[in-house]
């Protein structure tokens, strides 16, 4: 088991299994992602409250869920590339960021386009989008740091520092926003990530998430592999399998 | 100074700047009454090296040991043992000589006023004393860096050039504080270009190629 | 001779900064004059109103406060890492984390501190009532102090890359903004009649939580920044 964790480490034995593994999670991500999409949009019948407007939840919590759930294991595999000074792992850190980053800014747009119908405003000050656009300064901060340092090993290290400090701090940004928005009459701020609904509306979102979760294993795969031939870009194995 | 048993030695260090493999494995040992002078062309790694051997530059591969006992794992232990001159001399030019040493070689040992004044005197600066580390000449500030080493209590030295920036009296006081302490039972590990005790029975070489 | 114990060390670091800053005072004035500054623009910016500016009081000045700081934290490591005498305190033997700590200890009382103090003068112009000016003071002690330690680690990561400050900032703000919410919340609170003894108490926990894990994210940063 050991032996193969060390194995999983070598980048030309990563490339390979990452470029077979690449299609096993961006086939069934699509499949489920459309079908979380036409469920969503055609079964499911329209809310009592909100019309057809909610239908933008289904993608919404999901990239909101995906773009936290990125985050940490960009911080754990910074962690991981930190203390055991496995370089395969900060290559992973820096393959998550641009996705978790895109995860988020979906999360504000949906969340942006579910707001006007609801409240007629493109932006809201509520828990939900603020902690998420927070989150995006967190991701750029993390990114324009690593393209600060000229060297990859400095990059690495350092950003790896600054991603475990962040992580530490999402669950204190989190509570304080929400604290924050408590403060003021909530009336017209609705539960955005848990409207009550029954089951059967339920299954798109399980679906959906579940795609996004394969669909980010699809998309780590290919960044990963991007990242290591970047940085490997001189080794002996790149030249001998080209 | 208890310098018996002290013995550094390196095996394997392999190290890499940016994409250059810059350390091909490196072995060496020193032993204590031995000045390693460490030789080569521009580029080739010296400062690489003797910073890998501080602990400030990160080796992919290799081990190292301290007076036996791997480093890694002892680091602190090890630094306490441990003196360095890089290039930079590491002076803040607003302070005064004697607030430099005070400040700076004073968080490593306790250090009465006679400590510093000994020390300044021995590498012939202490009419400076009281003046401020900017108003020194290039000469004057190497020579303060040299206090450093004086006032260590170190039993390995590491030194990266140290005779930059001084005249004839003053590389044959680095020679002189070299041949002082590692005859005294201390190591000493330089890089140098020139002439550094080439003819001491102490010496030892190793050349790095490219 | 004998090595120096580490409250000796950290005291040594405290006394030189302070002392370089002495001969430097001038540097050490600048971030109070532009917080003074920045606190003018917004009366300047929206109404002379007294009434009206008290609502936002606690906010402009925690805002104010902190971009202040940043400012100042910015250079924090720069000359320390330039001349090489950071890569002697990492060779020191001693514990980094603690002569870290004691250097953004002195870079606080020089910048923090007269921030701190300055606050209920600045607050008042903006309309900030007397009642407030104990949890202004007491919020920004704290929240400072978070930020010194934060802003250590933005700095220790950003030293030596051009344009740095920016970077810091962009690094750091996103961190401090809890502070900020807990900071001016409580000031607003007590301003509305309310006990600000909740967001105070984060803001402690938030500051002891700094003070114990900072030193070692700094190390960290600064081992990386000596590496060249």
């Amino acid at each position: 088991m050991w032996l193969w964790f060390h194995k999983l480490a070598s980048p030309p034995h990563a490339y390979r299994l990452l470029g077979k593994m690449a299609p096993w999670f961006g086939w069934p991500a699509l499949i489920l992602i459309l079908t979380a999409t036409w469920w969503g949009l055609f079964k499911v019948p329209p809310d009592y409250q909100q019309g057809d407007a909610f239908r933008i939840l289904y993608v919404h919590a999901p990239s909101a869920w995906m773009s936290m759930f990125t985050y940490v294991v960009m911080a754990v595999a910074a962690a991981v590339g930190l203390i055991w000074r496995i370089k395969l792992a900060h290559a992973a850190s820096a393959a998550c960021a641009p996705i978790g980053a895109s995860f988020t800014f979906l999360a504000l747009a949906t969340g942006s386009i579910w707001g006007k119908p609801m409240w007629g405003t493109w932006w809201v000050w509520d828990a939900r989008l603020t902690s998420e656009l927070l989150l995006l300064f967190l991701y750029l901060g993390y990114m324009a740091l690593r393209a600060s340092f000229d060297e990859a090993q400095r990059a690495d290290r350092a950003s790896a520092v600054l991603a475990i400090v962040g992580v530490i701090n999402v669950p204190i940004i989190h509570y304080s926003v929400q604290w924050w928005t408590t403060l003021h009459q909530p009336a017209s701020v609705t539960k955005m990530g848990k409207p009550s609904i029954a089951a059967v509306m339920l299954v798109p979102l399980f679906l959906m998430i579940a795609g996004f979760q394969l669909y980010f294993g699809w998309a780590i795969s290919r960044r990963l592999r991007g990242e290591i031939l970047r940085r490997e870009r001189n080794a002996g194995w790149l030249k001998e399998a080209s | 100074m208890a310098f018996d048993g002290a013995l550094f030695e390196a095996r394997a260090i392999n190290a890499w700047r940016g994409d250059r493999h810059i350390l091909r494995d490196v072995s060496f040992t020193v032993r204590s009454g031995e000045f390693l002078k460490i030789t080569g062309p521009n580029g080739v790694g010296k400062t690489t090296l003797l910073r890998v051997i501080c602990g400030l530059l990160p080796a992919e591969t290799g081990a190292m040991q301290w007076r036996g006992q791997p480093i890694r794992g002892a680091v602190d232990e090890f630094h306490t043992d441990l003196a360095y001159l890089g290039h930079l001399n590491s002076l803040k030019s607003d302070l005064t000589a004697r607030e430099n040493l005070k400040f700076l070689s004073g968080l490593r040992q306790s250090l009465t006023t006679e400590d510093i004044d000994s020390a300044l005197d021995r590498v012939g600066i202490l009419s400076r004393g009281d003046l401020p580390a900017r108003s020194l000449s290039a000469g004057q500030k190497r020579r303060l860096a040299l206090a450093r080493l004086v006032l260590a209590d170190a039993a390995l030295w590491i030194l990266d050039e140290p005779v930059t920036n001084l005249d004839t009296a003053g590389i044959a006081l680095v020679e002189e504080l070299i041949h002082e302490h590692v005859s005294g039972g201390g190591l000493a590990i330089a890089a140098a270009h020139q002439r550094l005790l080439d003819d001491a029975a102490i010496l030892r070489r190793l050349e790095l190629e490219p | 001779m004998k090595r120096t114990p580490i409250f000796e060390a950290a005291r040594l670091v405290f006394q030189r900064d302070l002392t370089l800053a002495w001969r430097r005072w001038d540097e050490v004035t600048q971030p109070l004059i532009f917080y003074v500054v920045v606190t003018t623009m917004f009366p300047l910016a929206t109404t002379p109103d007294l009434a009206q500016l008290r609502v936002i009081s606690g906010g402009v000045v925690w805002v104010a406060a902190l971009l202040s700081s940043l400012l100042a934290l910015e250079a924090l490591f720069r000359s320390d890492v330039e001349d090489g005498t950071t890569e002697q305190w990492v060779l020191s033997g001693q514990p980094l984390g603690w002569l870290l700590l004691s250097k953004v200890a002195a870079h606080w009382m020089l910048t923090g501190l007269p921030l701190v103090v300055m606050s209920p003068i600045v607050g008042t112009a903006l309309g900030l009532p007397f009642n407030a000016w104990g949890t202004l003071v007491i919020s920004l002690l704290l929240g400072t102090g978070t930020l010194s330690i934060l802003g250590g680690i933005g700095a220790a990561l950003t030293v030596g890359v051009r344009r740095g400050s920016v970077l810091l900032s962009l690094l750091v703000l996103p961190l401090a903004m809890p502070l900020l919410i807990f900071g001016a919340r409580s000031v607003g609170m007590v301003m509305d009649g309310e006990s600000p003894a909740g967001p105070l108490q984060l803001l402690a926990a938030i500051f002891f939580m700094a003070l114990s894990l900072g030193p070692l994210a700094m190390s960290a940063a600064i081992r990386i920044s000596v590496e060249n």
